[in-house]
């Protein structure tokens, strides 16, 4: 597989009243043509400015790309002016937003919303374009098109309105698809909908999806690989069966033992103490150390580098190194990894 | 980080980690209370803080201005009627037009003719009539220029006396009038204001803490008054209402309180079904308890904001009622009234309408950026 | 929508049909009446007047009078100018009134929906400040002390426009300005709120993720979502042009409304002030009526709705 997306190193700051916010501290991961990458992490980890970093989406002036490389295709979007951006944005990488309530213009008819990008990046006609959005709402499912794309987005329920809001991000077949929590503002059913809705579209466009959550659940239904985020930093990348079944860090331990399961009143959470730091002065040493049961002496002194587990599975935590005690994850986790075991990670990762 | 720097890190940091103390839950600031935090904001908003200073300053002018000299606000004397303003301090600078002179430009065929336009204009007291010969002039028609800088209190032989803004057209000193007028505009913007602030927030806060029948009705009468115009029941209420201070606070604060009780009203509904009422009314606690402890705080800065801006707003109606002959009427000043009279000697004696324009100016400006301050302050969505 | 219409009609003859009887009662007691200036009459020419004026019917009889008058655009005889009727007085004076009311409200709106574009485009950066500026010095001063101010130098100093009175364009220009000043400011301040506000709404991201350019963002996606909310302030606008024309035709002496009813207040002429008045808040009420509809015109999410 070939890499389509390389994000290099990446650091990005928000000067504020108060000083820098290192939102994201070094963020390094890649992203195959057709794979799915899920990004977890609790909120505040950086997991919606590291997206919005590589859309070129940030509130600049104040929000800047400080360093690294976005290398899509091998061609770094870091360096783009605004003007190439809006080449891109919308053609190579398009964006799902996690509230379907305020992302689509009140005051603008719903086919117009979805023509925009046809009639820019395609050079469309106005007929053609009209054309192509009628049948992205037939294929995001949306009954009746015809009616619905004169209608404004008030007229459409929260559920509808995600679909249209991802017929506008499929519109020009982009190579990458980030989806920003998408499902997060809708109930249960329809989130559920909307997966099925982009597995399947992902299926018949191949493109690839850059999936954001802190739902460790719907990870495991949609992903190929995963990364754990933690305080602007990626803590451990993996397939999904590498983080499922064999979890090394902490932090991981912790998104896991807070999942609640069928069976989970015999057994406590194993839950997060504490929050996460406070982005204006990262800590020195591991980020995570304050809140970790298990660390050690050497997480207040020196950051943890990626300790490679195997070739696809790697982790940020000084409990790899061959000197470190040897220590086993908490029982409740342990469960859980068995559970997944038994039903084969709910069946996702290998659809 | 390479292989080698990992091998050589000593090993006895790879011990359990033993924690002194927890910090992750220590609070990195000190919490401000809500009000300490909005004072904050205001006073570090420097336009906000030197306009609440300008406003302390007129006030105190308001107060103490006519006492500073032995003027009184109602002495006619219409042989000093007129008087340009004359400040000692500035008496040899010419440009700021308080050195005691009245000056023009006279244009005439040629010179001659110029300077005996500017005689006539000035008593023809030629001794105290400098003249000034800017053009020449070709003999054809307002060709030559002259300017004549006449020294109006030599001639009228007052030269020990200083109106230092001036005297109007019945020889009345305008420093005197104008700081009396300001009190007179400043007292009817707060009586008012307060007004507002009485009945709008009783009337809001009672229509929507009992809610009901007592709501419905009181918000079908809010709905008629909003109806009619404020300006139309202000004029008539002043076309019966006998000219002056009280008739100008009564005609405003008839309509002026129903934007305060809205207000009041729509936030009093949403805390009133907000948990922690809710919860201290499971409680048991009295509705004044409630009122004191949970309503007031949380109101009151929309109150203060609301209040701060219909102080401009009563001022404003002040000087446009007297303008236009409605409300405070002569001998009594007010920045209205000596505005009105300011226009009427607009052409010759343009200080006249200067200094009142200045005061009533600077107070709608320094009340609006005190509002836009405190509305900064005490917006929540504000201090980010 | 036609029932919404109808409600709203009928509410509007309501609150109409209130300040009528509000001011004809007013007027009644107030001291006025024909008989002030001609002190010198003999009781039966005393009687002839007052009987002209139907003013010895009792006061139900002359109440009935005058809504029947109303009704029929009646809005009673002067006591004063020659006994004009008052409908004729107001109508020969409302084009100068209207065509600065006009002039100054669309100048003043154009205006200052640019300058309010321009600041939240240019957020922060000198534009912005003087914008700012602008704006709390147009929506401080009141709208006579600019009348005084460019009177006397436009005027008076330089010459460049006549001092006063009504005839040609040249005529309007003063007043217009000083009273565009109010709504320029307030449109600037309102504009840039909103656009700030607007700028940084999610439906805004989604706008520049499909790659819109920035002047789309800004035009289309930006400006029409900031300026439907500016329907709302027009109300006020129009009534803060409405008290600025008083003071601004009795300024530059402009043969209009305003001017009228306050010649009419100094020489106490009540039919005249009560059928200003009238006027006045018919105006008002139908001007706030049409900006509710324009609203629901506009607004997508109200017109759809079935005007509720
Ligand atoms: N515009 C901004 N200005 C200043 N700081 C910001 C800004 N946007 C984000 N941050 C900071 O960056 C950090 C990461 O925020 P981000 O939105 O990426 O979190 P997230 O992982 O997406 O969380 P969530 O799950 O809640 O969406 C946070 O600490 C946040 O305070
Ligand atoms: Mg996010």
């Amino acid at each position: 597989m070939s890499k389509l997306l390389e994000v290099k190193d990446l650091k990005v700051s928000f000067n504020t009243y108060n000083g820098e916010v290192h939102a994201v501290r070094g963020v390094t991961f890649d992203l195959n043509k057709g794979e799915t990458l899920a990004i977890v992490g609790e909120s505040g980890s950086g997991k919606s400015v590291t997206s919005n970093a590589i859309m070129r989406l940030l509130p600049e002036p104040h929000g800047f790309i400080k360093e690294g490389q976005i290398l899509l295709e091998g061609v770094d979007l870091a360096k783009k002016t605004s003007k190439e951006m809006q080449k891109i944005r919308g053609k190579d990488i398009s964006m799902v937003f996690q509230d379907p309530m305020s992302s689509l213009n009140p005051t603008m008819k719903i086919g117009y919303q979805i023509m925009e990008g046809l009639m820019k990046h395609q050079n469309m006609s106005k007929t053609e374009a009209r054309k192509t959005a009628l049948e992205l709402l037939t294929l995001v499912g949306i009954p009746r098109p015809d009616v619905r794309i004169n209608q404004y987005p008030h007229q459409f329920s929260g559920g509808m309105r995600q679909r249209v809001v991802v017929a506008i991000a499929l519109a020009c077949n982009p190579k990458i698809l980030i989806a920003d929590e998408p499902t997060t503002a809708l109930d249960v059913t329809i989130q559920a909908q909307i997966l099925e809705l982009m597995k399947s579209i992902q299926q018949k466009t191949d493109s690839a999806i850059i999936f954001i959550t802190h739902d460790l659940g719907v990870v495991a239904n949609v992903a190929d690989r995963v990364a754990v985020m933690y305080a602007g930093k990626i803590v451990e990348i993996g397939t999904v069966d590498d983080i499922f079944y064999n979890p090394k860090h902490p932090y991981t331990w912790g998104l896991i033992g807070s999942m609640p399961t069928l069976d989970s009143s015999d057994e406590e959470l194993f839950a997060i103490p504490g929050s996460p730091p406070n982005m204006l002065t990262p800590p020195v040493g591991d980020a995570f150390a304050p809140r970790n049961h298990f660390a050690l002496e050497i997480d207040t002194v020196m950051e943890p580098p990626m300790f490679k587990v195997s070739d696809t599975h790697y982790a940020a935590t000084w409990l790899l190194h061959p000197d470190a005690p040897k220590i086993e994850p908490p029982a409740a986790v342990k469960h859980r990894m068995q559970g997944f075991a038994q039903t084969g990670t709910k069946g996702g990762g290998k659809r | 980080m390479d292989k080698n720097n990992l091998k050589n890190i000593p090993k006895d940091l790879f011990v359990p980690l033993v924690r002194k103390e927890d910090t992750s839950e220590k609070i990195s600031a000190p919490s401000r209370t809500f009000f300490q935090d909005a004072k904050r904001t205001l006073f570090s908003n420097k336009p906000a803080v030197f306009s609440m200073i300008l406003i302390l300053f007129i006030i105190i002018m308001s107060i103490v201005g006519p006492w500073m000299n032995n003027y009184g606000s109602d002495e006619q004397d219409l042989k000093r009627a007129k008087m340009p303003p004359r400040v000692p301090a500035f008496e040899n600078v010419s440009w700021l037009g308080m050195n005691g002179t009245l000056s023009g430009t006279f244009q005439g065929k040629d010179v001659q003719q110029a300077s005996a336009k500017a005689k006539a204009r000035f008593d023809n007291k030629e001794e105290f009539i400098d003249l000034e010969v800017i053009n020449k002039g070709d003999g054809t028609r307002n060709s030559a220029e002259v300017k004549a800088t006449y020294r109006i209190y030599e001639a009228k032989d007052m030269k020990d006396t200083y109106f230092w803004f001036g005297s109007d057209a019945l020889g009345r000193d305008q420093w005197t009038r104008l700081w009396e007028g300001t009190r007179v505009s400043l007292i009817i913007a707060f009586v008012a204001a307060l007004l507002d602030l009485v009945i709008g927030v009783s009337y809001g806060g009672i229509s929507a803490f009992y809610g009901g029948r007592v709501d419905n009705i009181m918000q079908r009468i809010a709905e008629i008054l909003v109806g009619i115009p404020n300006l139309v029941i202000i004029l008539l209420m002043m076309l019966v209402l006998k000219p002056g201070i009280i008739s100008i606070v009564i005609a405003l604060s008839i309509t002026g309180w129903i934007g305060m009780s809205r207000i009041v009203r729509g936030e009093v509904l949403k805390l009133k079904n907000q948990e922690f009422v809710l919860a201290s009314r499971t409680l048991g606690t009295s509705n004044g308890t409630i009122i004191r402890k949970h309503l007031v705080p949380n109101i009151s800065g929309i109150i203060i904001i609301n209040t701060m801006f219909s102080v401009p707003g009563a001022i404003f109606f002040e000087a446009f009622l007297s303008f236009i002959g409605l409300g405070i009427v002569p001998p009594d000043a007010s920045l209205g009234s000596l505005i009105d009279l300011g226009f009427d000697n607009l052409r010759l004696y343009p200080y006249m309408l200067v200094f009142p324009a200045i005061v009533i100016s600077v107070l709608m400006i320094a009340f609006n950026i005190v509002g836009d301050g405190l509305r900064d302050a005490f917006d929540p969505k504000m201090h980010k | 929508m036609t029932r919404y219409l109808l409600r709203r009609v009928w509410y509007m003859l309501i609150t109409l049909f209130i300040i009528a009887t509000f001011s004809f009662f007013l007027m009644k007691i107030l001291p006025g009446s024909p008989l002030q200036a001609e002190d010198k009459l003999t009781e039966e020419q005393k009687e002839i007047i007052l009987e002209k004026y139907g003013l010895n019917d009792p006061i139900p009889v002359q109440y009935a009078k005058y809504l029947g008058g109303l009704v029929k655009g009646d809005l009673g005889v002067s006591f004063k100018f020659d006994n004009t009727p008052v409908t004729t007085i107001l109508f020969d004076r409302i084009g100068p009134s209207a065509l600065l009311g006009f002039q100054a409200l669309v100048i003043g709106s154009i205006l200052g929906i640019l300058l309010g574009l321009m600041a939240s485009i240019f957020r922060n950066s000198p534009i912005d400040f003087s914008s700012t500026i602008i704006a709390v010095i147009g929506t401080s001063i009141p709208s006579f002390v600019f009348a005084g101010l460019l009177q006397y130098v436009f005027a008076v100093k330089l010459g460049w426009f006549p001092v006063a009175l009504w005839g040609t364009p040249a005529h309007t220009i003063l007043p217009t300005i000083a009273l565009a000043i109010h709504p320029m400011a307030t449109a600037a301040r309102f504009t840039r709120t909103e656009m700030v506000e607007v700028l940084h709404s999610n439906y805004i991201i989604t706008a520049r993720a499909k790659g819109v350019a920035e002047s789309g963002i800004i035009l289309k996606h930006g400006l029409r979502n900031a300026l439907i909310p500016l329907i709302t302030v027009l109300g006020p606008m129009a009534v803060g042009l409405m008290t600025g024309s008083m003071v601004i035709e009795q300024i530059f002496a402009i043969p209009g409304i305003g001017e009228q009813f306050v010649t009419s207040v100094m020489v106490n002429d009540y039919p005249t002030i009560m059928g200003t008045t009238l006027l006045f808040a018919f105006g008002f009420i139908v001007i706030i009526l049409i900006i509710d509809l324009l609203y629901g015109l506009i607004d997508p999410r109200i017109r759809l709705a079935g005007g509720k």
